[in-house]
């Protein structure tokens, strides 16, 4: 079956079969900074902005996305720049794996919520799991970039 | 594994149904959520998400939610954590993160009747019910005791507005992981309303242990009793989460915690 999706603001026509879940084909489409990790729905790697809500990927069946707006990591370079700053300046980005699926998760919060909480911000990133650095340098760094990226970095 | 022959987007309701109901190998698409952890050869994927399923309508009496609703919608709602003290919060917020809530609608959580499911034990306790498309109207209860009467599909859910006091508990390994066991308690009118889910399996009410509850107070015998009553009330059985003599004995240990939560609500 064919289906016409807008990603990072281009339309495509591409061919999926009906079984097809999204993460893959958009990893074929050349949009690799959508992680494959656990295919589980469960790890967060793969997070994408589905008519932009932020969606599992390989949860979410290719098909679903007809007529619909997709958005990876590729499509918000600049505000990704941003945010992966702020993680690194913490240490936060080390092996980089979750970095893109965290990064969309941070701003699917930035446009629903309005001066977050940091139970908020963790209820928004509670899904992205990071086996490397840990999830406090990670609050930090959210709060930072929400905050114009000026917050001191704690030693 | 999943594997789909074809993929059907319907133009309403009556349209998914009769194509659902085409073949035997037919199946509906909600979120699409969980979808891959099971193994199924589907003949036609009907995806409910082209039909206007997805609203959260107040009404003066009670909440219709149509079954294209997702969690993160439900958790979010003022309106429901207002008039059910955050009891559907309490028990959405910790189903793994907030990609998933976008992902897992109500009705194909109602409608699969799912064993580990968090919702459709603090739904127990309220006065819910299911709007099947053929079957029409059906208490909660009574649909997860015995599932549909024939192939049908979840239109939508509404929940009574009634005035109580609500507590869900659950216990997990860590804190986005699935349930080992879950209870809701509510306390509606005099009535106590209590259910245990993920035993591993689906949310039942306890009826008995619910009814040893009206007029008491939480104290330590009061406790020991009804956690007794529970535990003998309600089938617990064994999985790689818990064997049924632990989840016997975390059951009691969440009524006793929901218990006091609603008794001190009620102070």
């Amino acid at each position: 079956m064919k289906i016409n999706i807008n990603i990072n603001g281009r339309e495509k026509e591409i061919e999926i079969a009906p079984d097809d879940y999204l993460s893959e084909v958009l990893r074929k489409e050349g949009y690799l900074g959508v992680k494959k990790g656990c295919d589980t729905e469960s790890c967060g790697v793969c997070t994408i902005h589905l008519n932009d809500v932020a969606v599992l990927s390989c949860g979410t069946l290719a098909a679903k996305a007809h007529g619909k707006s997709v958005t990876t990591i590729e499509g918000v370079d600049k505000k990704a720049e941003r945010i992966r700053h702020e993680m690194a300046k913490r240490g936060v980005d080390q092996c980089g794996f979750c970095g893109p699926g965290t990064i969309m998760s941070i701003l699917y919060l930035e446009r629903v919520t309005t001066n977050p909480t940091d139970s908020e911000i963790k209820r928004y990133l509670k899904g992205n799991l990071c086996r490397c650095s840990g999830y406090v340098g990670q609050l930090e760094a959210v709060k930072s970039y929400l905050e114009g990226g000026h917050n001191e970095v704690c030693e | 594994m999943i594997t789909i022959r074809n993929y059907y987007f319907p133009k309403g309701i009556e349209d998914a149904y009769n194509k659902l109901t085409e073949r035997k190998s037919n199946a509906l698409i909600g979120g699409g959520a969980y979808l891959k952890l099971g193994s199924k050869a589907i003949g036609t994927a009907v995806d409910l998400s082209s039909l206007p399923l997805e609203y959260i309508d107040e009404k003066e009496t009670g909440y219709e939610i149509g079954a294209m609703t997702t969690f993160s919608k439900v958790m979010l709602h003022e309106g429901l954590n207002r008039d059910f003290d955050s009891l559907f919060q309490r028990a959405i917020e910790n189903i793994v993160g907030m990609q998933l809530k976008n992902m897992v609608t109500v009705g194909a959580t109602v409608y699969s009747r799912y064993g580990f499911s968090d919702f459709l034990t603090a739904l127990l306790v309220t006065n819910t019910k299911v709007k099947l498309f053929k079957e029409g109207w059906v208490p909660l209860e009574e649909f997860l005791e015995n599932g549909p009467e024939q192939r049908d599909l979840v239109e939508k859910i509404r929940i009574e507005k009634t005035r109580g006091s609500y507590s869900f508990q659950d216990l997990r390994k860590s804190s986005s992981d699935y349930s080992i066991i879950n209870l809701a308690l509510s306390k509606e009118e005099h009535r106590y309303r209590l259910a245990v889910g993920a035993r591993p399996r689906r949310a039942k009410l306890a009826v008995k242990t619910a009814d040893f509850l009206k007029d008491r107070t939480p104290s330590e015998e009061t406790m020991e009793k009804a956690g007794e009553l529970l535990a003998g009330e309600l089938v617990f059985g064994t999985n790689a989460r818990g064997t049924k003599e632990y989840r016997k004995a975390m059951a009691k240990a969440l009524l006793k915690k929901a218990f006091l939560e609603v008794s001190a609500h009620e102070d």
